[in-house]
């Protein structure tokens, strides 16, 4: 009963903090908008652990904060030979053939509007299907190291990419076409001076897509098979020994690891297509 | 309609590679098996024909060529291997059988439907908080956005155990699955189409003397329904890749995920490949069925399908 209580006074004061400062004059600086997300998952985090503690809650069914930060911090060596073979070698790996590939088709197809009509709705229509599905026949051919892991990545992120940048472009108008032909300007020097550009904020949203499926690829590959290093390896066989604060330090990696992924795409972004209006 | 000639070519040309690969691939096994059987290879020691690729041993020894096609645990099965694998499976045995894709399928599906429909349920609910209350914009929103960079997937294994360990099984801890992943699509999607009616249209309301439940009905909702269905064909694809990956890591005995891992396992590469297609396939037929829902709903609203 106590915990109940407890939890609940913590999350009272939690969200009272947060109306307050959600309607405080200055609530859209950049320092109340950073500060009010924190807040909210701090006050989650509280919770969680005063319910975990004081209800006695298993450590099989939920590990306390403390506890998961306790795991993390003895175990940065393993959790770093994790990362490095699921996210450096296998994820990033595929990451950048499938991007490099998908936009090599994309520049192809762009030269036949025939092909660009076929290949975008084939393309968008392989992007929603389960590919990760295709991980065990990729741990057959290649084996069970991260070469494996890179081409189901690969694969995976090729379609988004390429729906993206075949779509992308097509974006430049007519006019602006025109206005290049006027120039005397020929095929490739419209297509990198005008039609790139113009296609890089759909390029990114592609990129950026792919980073998740890049990782939840390299992840779900190695439930298939893998060394005895990896991610989607340790969680599998942590979660056979029931060591739950193992797969939530596991978590917290890939979480960390996705998000910084993201951001750097992201960044990317703001630096080449920093003439776009969602940009200013 | 004008974009399926192209795409038929583009479909033509994938099972075409396909259908070509299916030689170098091949070779190596089809010629240690026709070697077994008797016939006469090139290279004739099996240590040396592993020196060629397979391109150059498919040519040094045509006659292995069509056998390659035939193979019964080939490492790439052929177009009409995995077609014939596929209609037997699915028309010839019997729903109730463990060897039936009908019957794999439905347990996937049901799973699939149960967490889309709550992943839907509750994201449209949070996206209304969001919209309604600036507290709640400020403090969740930035996690959905957050969580949507994370491999949310990673969290299947553990869900299957916690569920498990408070006696919850079978078809809700991958319901959950479905749910989480559906369910960010919806928020996002829903938030941005609940804010889309602009400025001057809330204030037409307002001169109406509309009161705040009827600017909700009648005009944030109606408006938010094009966003809602470009959500809900992200969210129930991903719905249906949570739904087999919580098949996997715990050794499901039914289901897509089931069936890819026991195909894996055993060496009977056709099992996962039927079961990779009828993945894919009901992934289509779902993605279909609410395109042609939205088109319905769409045009009943006096609007125009993108």
């Amino acid at each position: 009963m106590m915990a109940y209580v407890l939890a609940l006074i913590v999350w009272g004061f939690g969200w009272w903090l947060n109306i307050r400062l959600s309607h405080s004059p200055r609530a859209d600086t950049r320092l109340f908008s950073l500060l009010i997300p924190i807040i909210f998952g701090l006050t989650i985090v509280v919770m969680w652990e005063i319910l975990v503690q004081m209800l006695d809650i298993s450590a099989v069914i939920l590990p306390a904060p403390s506890a998961i930060a306790a795991r993390f911090a003895v175990s940065t060596h393993l959790l770093w030979a994790d990362f490095e073979q699921t996210i450096l070698k296998g994820a990033m790996t595929g990451y950048v053939l499938g991007a490099i590939a998908a936009f090599a088709v994309a520049i192809l197809a762009d030269r036949s509007p025939f092909l660009t009509k076929g290949i975008l709705p084939v393309g968008a229509f392989m992007a929603a299907l389960p590919i990760v599905g295709t991980a065990p026949i990729f741990v057959r051919w290649l084996g069970s190291d991260w070469h494996s892991k890179a081409a189901v990545v690969g694969v995976m992120v090729f379609f988004p990419i390429l729906v993206n940048t075949v779509a992308g472009l097509k974006d430049s108008t007519a006019m602006q076409r025109d206005l290049m032909r006027t120039y005397g300007a020929g095929y490739w020097t419209t297509l990198f001076k005008l039609r790139l550009p113009a296609a890089m904020p759909f390029v990114f949203n592609g990129l950026k897509i792919a980073t998740t499926l890049a990782l939840i690829g390299a992840i779900v590959a190695e439930f298939f098979g893998s060394p005895t290093v990896g991610m989607g390896f340790r969680i599998s066989t942590s979660v056979g020994q029931l060591a739950m604060d193992m797969v939530w330090a596991e978590i917290i990696v890939a979480a960390l690891a996705g998000s910084a992924f993201y951001g750097l795409i992201a960044l990317m972004e703001k630096r080449v297509t920093f003439w776009h209006p969602s940009q200013r | 309609m004008a974009g399926i000639v192209p795409a038929l070519v583009v479909v033509a040309v994938i099972i075409a590679v396909w259908t070509l690969a299916v030689v170098p691939m091949n070779a190596h096994l089809t010629a240690d098996q026709a070697q077994r059987d008797g016939l006469v290879m090139t290279p004739e020691a099996p240590a040396e024909r592993q020196e060629y690729s397979g391109l150059v041993l498919a040519f040094k020894n045509p006659q292995i060529i069509p056998l390659t096609y035939t193979q019964t645990r080939p490492r790439l099965p052929s177009p009409h291997q995995v077609t014939a694998e596929l209609y037997d499976s699915v028309f010839t045995k019997k729903i109730t059988s463990k060897r039936s894709l009908v019957y794999h399928g439905w347990v996937t599906l049901s799973a699939t439907l149960l967490g889309f429909a709550i992943g839907t349920g509750l994201g449209i609910l949070l996206a209304i908080g969001i919209v309604y209350s600036r507290t709640m914009d400020k403090s969740v929103m930035p996690w959905a956005i957050t969580s949507q960079t994370i491999p949310i997937l990673a969290l299947a294994p553990m869900i299957i155990v916690m569920l498990g360990a408070i006696g919850i099984q079978g078809l809700l801890p991958k319901s959950v699955i479905s749910a989480y992943l559906s369910f960010f699509p919806v928020v996002v999607g829903m938030v941005k189409g609940l804010r889309s009616p602009d400025a001057m249209q809330l204030d037409l309301l307002r001169t109406y003397s509309a009161s705040p439940s009827q600017g909700f009905w009648k005009l944030r909702l109606p408006a938010s329904v094009p966003y809602l269905f470009a959500s809900l064909k992200i969210g129930i694809s991903a719905a249906l890749v949570g739904a087999i990956v919580g098949e996997l890591p715990t050794g499901a005995r039914a289901g897509f995920g089931a069936r890819m891992l026991v195909g894996d396992q055993y060496g009977q590469p056709m099992v996962t490949w039927a079961a990779l297609f009828a993945a894919a396939i009901t992934a289509a037929a779902l993605v279909a069925i609410l395109t042609l829902i939205e088109r319905q709903t769409l045009r009943r609203m006096g609007m125009e399908a993108a």
